[in-house]
């Protein structure tokens, strides 16, 4: 029944800078549903994010990926993005000089392009992300300045947040969106993402927190450790790990 | 602050995929009518045809004879043949600088022509319908469509075509205002006493061995006249390009803004391909009095040569404003793309009290491309002011070199100077170079310089192509975004070129 799935991977090796981060990792996602990522430090979870998103560095030696049914790492970064997959980074970079609401509205059009639509105009873009900045209980004036240049770290995940929202991905992907964010951003950024949920869309959500998963409860959870899926479960298996830790799965394996 | 002779050199690698070629697309205007030559032709430099317009050239080799001849062939005055005479007799006892960065053969000046003008200019033309059709296609692909150009944008064009002006357009308009704006030549006839005045008085032609060369054997350029009070109602703007093969091209620009006069003058350039390498020497002076502001801006986009270097311009440039009256202003505001080697130091004599100098600079290197650039502000009036922004990109295995000098004076009491040199590199082969050189004596003076040296990182491009932009899109994005500060500076008909040179739109980032 894999046609039905959004993601399928399949065993995947990849390695970075000669170092294997990701060791037979297998983990399918069917459509409007979230799953949780958690894993100590250094497991291969942003690692996992990278490989998705398509990042150069993050070679797949081994095994496959599937989406909506096409062979993932045949397409580009940007191929990947125009057909819906969007990952909120761990680490968002600064750009200099790039004004934020230029570099979204080119990246809304190259999107919209992408899939034979006609670019949206300066003015409704505008209208359309101020929107979504109250959304989010942004101020606007983030819009104009440089692109997270400056942003503090809790500003740069609201900033990512922002973009998600605006490309309406089909996978999203947030890498530790919560680490760094106080408890009123927490909230309004859980419910932006609750908000997006729908029968369509999936999500992929690294966290370190169970506090997280309060907010957007997730359908599965998993436990990846050196590289692959070690334990996978409800969103009970979230409250384990908050009391246990992780050693007791690492006996149990 | 900083004592006399600071020197700083900050040399350091990018990390991203050095086969990719990425900057040479950025180079020309893009054309409209078949994108799947544009994707090919973008690849290549663009303005790389010649136009074969027949040319009346000299024999290579330069003489005295040659100097009287080229004189000869302009009419010109008795005094302004003395003048390049005095000059060649002097040029004779130089000997070419000693490039410290630079790495090139060295110039045959024998094997150069210096004397080409297109035939058309014969019966010169009174107007636009006048002018050789052959012509006005070049500027059209040039992306300069002359009229329109200046008809929508109420720009002036004193187009410079093979070193002899062959149009110019708008003159009536500024005729009425008093204004003088016309080739050097047609200046040399019609105005004699005004360039006997200032010709020389900024950059001697002892100043350096391209000075002297160009004032020797300079076959055409702009001359431009403001009046008392006067601002000029229009931007004026030439556009040079190099066409005939081995002709060195040596403009001569004078620009004079009288007392409370504002002017703002426009120069762009770019050149066909080739495959010996050209030289360029152009002499550019400006003369502001008191309380007059000149503002002059180029877009340069000449041939830089092929991946291996082979066939670029060689550019060495003279450029400096006087600022000889009470708060007068000259600001510098430079795009250079092109060039196999550039070596230019647009400079600001700061005299009258008040004064103020500016330079804002733009410097795009790639592949061989050598840059040399940077600018000299000389404060010696009281409480003059110097800004100066210098923005260097280099790509592929190119190098640039920013060299700027402070000198204040004994005289210039509570001088000021802001120096910012950003250095941005693009792969690991190519190198940035920041020489800030300062030499402070007087005590009330304030000195400031920052540098700093940034690449693209893989990191910034896997951000933007992860929300979906092409590799090509995110860098024109990030390199546009390090030159806002000094693109801003420029005027509006011009910044739209830069973009263009820049292949990006800017559009909604600014602000
Ligand atoms: N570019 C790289 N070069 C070398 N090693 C890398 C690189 N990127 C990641 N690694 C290594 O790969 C391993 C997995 O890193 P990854 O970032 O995927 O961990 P993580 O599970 O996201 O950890 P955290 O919870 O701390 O974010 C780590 O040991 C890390 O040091
Ligand atoms: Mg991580």
């Amino acid at each position: 029944m894999s046609s039905d799935l959004l993601l399928d991977i399949k065993n995947v090796c990849a390695s970075v800078e000669e170092k294997q981060v990701l060791k037979g990792l297998s983990l399918q996602i069917k459509p409007g549903e979230v799953h949780a990522i958690m894993g100590p430090n250094g497991a291969g979870k942003s690692s996992l994010s990278n490989v998705l998103a398509g990042r150069d560095a993050f070679k797949v030696t081994d095994g496959e990926i599937a989406y909506c049914g096409e062979d993932l790492l045949e397409l580009s970064p940007e191929e990947r993005a125009h057909k819906g997959i969007f990952m909120a980074f761990q680490y968002p970079v600064e750009i200099p000089g790039v004004n934020n609401l230029y570099f979204m509205r080119s990246a809304f059009n190259a999107k919209r392009e992408a899939n034979g639509e006609e670019p949206m105009e300066a003015y409704p873009f505008m209208m359309k992300v101020q929107q979504l900045c109250g959304e989010l209980e942004m101020n606007p004036d983030f819009l104009k300045r440089a692109l997270n240049d400056g942003f503090s770290g809790g500003e740069k995940k609201r900033n990512e947040m922002l973009q998600m929202m605006l490309l309406e991905p089909k996978l999203a992907i947030l890498d530790e969106t919560d680490s760094g964010l106080d408890i009123d951003a927490l909230r309004v950024i859980s419910n932006a993402v609750n908000s997006l949920r729908n029968t369509e869309r999936s999500f992929l959500v690294v966290t370190h927190y169970q506090r997280l998963l309060d907010y957007i409860k997730p359908d599965f959870v998993h436990v990846l450790a050196n590289g692959k899926i070690v334990k996978s479960g409800d969103a009970s298996l979230a409250l384990e790990l908050e009391e246990k830790g992780y050693a007791w799965i690492n006996e149990e394996v | 602050m900083a004592g006399p002779h600071c020197l700083v050199s900050i040399y350091s690698c990018g990390i991203m995929r050095p086969e990719k070629n990425l900057l040479i697309k950025e180079v020309g205007v893009a054309k409209r009518h078949d994108p799947s030559i544009d994707s090919f032709v973008s690849k290549r430099y663009e303005h790389g045809f010649v136009t074969d317009i027949e040319s009346e050239q000299f024999a290579a080799g330069l003489s005295e004879d040659v100097v009287r001849a080229i004189s000869a062939k302009k009419n010109e005055p008795e005094f302004l043949l003395e003048w390049r005479l005095e000059a060649y007799r002097h040029w004779l006892t130089l000997t070419p600088p000693d490039w410290a960065h630079l790495k090139m053969s060295p110039i045959d000046f024998q094997a150069i022509s210096y004397f080409a003008a297109p035939k058309s200019n014969a019966n010169a033309p009174k107007s636009l319908d006048e002018v050789d059709p052959k012509l006005l296609e070049t500027y059209e692909k040039l992306g300069v469509p002359l009229h329109e150009r200046a008809r929508l944008a109420g720009v002036a064009v004193d187009a410079v075509f093979d070193s002899v002006s062959v149009a110019t357009t708008f003159k009536d308009k500024l005729e009425e205002v008093g204004v003088i704006f016309c080739p050097f030549s047609e200046a040399a006839q019609k105005h004699p006493e005004l360039i006997k005045q200032y010709l020389g008085k900024v950059v001697p032609y002892r100043d350096n061995f391209f000075a002297a060369l160009n004032s020797a054997v300079f076959s055409d350029g702009s001359f431009v006249y403001i009046p008392k009070g006067v601002r000029s109602p229009l931007e004026l703007s030439t556009y040079f390009r190099i066409n005939a093969a081995n002709t060195g091209q040596f403009e001569r620009t004078l620009i004079v803004a009288e007392e409370g006069s504002y002017v703002s003058y426009l120069e762009g350039c770019t050149a066909p391909m080739r495959d010996e390498n050209q030289l360029h020497a152009a002499v550019v002076e400006l003369i502001a009095k008191t309380d007059a502001e000149i503002k002059y801006s180029t877009v340069q986009n000449w041939y830089p040569g092929d991946e291996e270097g082979r066939g670029g311009i060689y550019n060495f440039v003279t450029k400096r404003g006087s600022c000889e009256g009470d708060r007068s202003k000259i600001s510098w505001t430079q795009i250079e793309t092109g060039s196999a080697i550039t070596w230019k130091y647009p400079s600001c004599i700061l005299r009258g009290d008040d004064s103020v100098g500016e330079f804002y600079s733009v410097a795009l290197t790639n592949n061989h491309q050598q840059a040399d650039t940077g600018t000299k502000m000389i404060h010696i009036g009281k409480r003059t002011k110097s800004v100066i922004i210098s923005k260097g990109i280099s790509a592929g295995q190119a190098q640039n070199a920013y060299r700027g000098l402070v000198r204040i004076a004994p005289t210039a009491v509570k001088a000021r100077n802001y120096s910012q040199c950003d250095s941005l590199l693009i792969g690991d082969r190519c190198g940035a170079h920041t020489f800030p050189y300062m030499e402070v004596s007087e005590s009330t003076a304030q000195v400031e310089h920052e540098a700093t040296t940034s690449k693209i990182g893989e990191d910034q491009l896997f951000y933007c192509q992860s929300r979906g932009l092409s590799e090509e899109d995110a860098v024109s994005m990030i390199v546009n975004g390090f030159c806002k500060e000094v693109f801003k500076k420029l005027p509006m008909e011009f910044a739209l070129e830069a973009q263009n040179l820049l292949a990006v739109s800017l559009e909604g980032s600014v602000g």
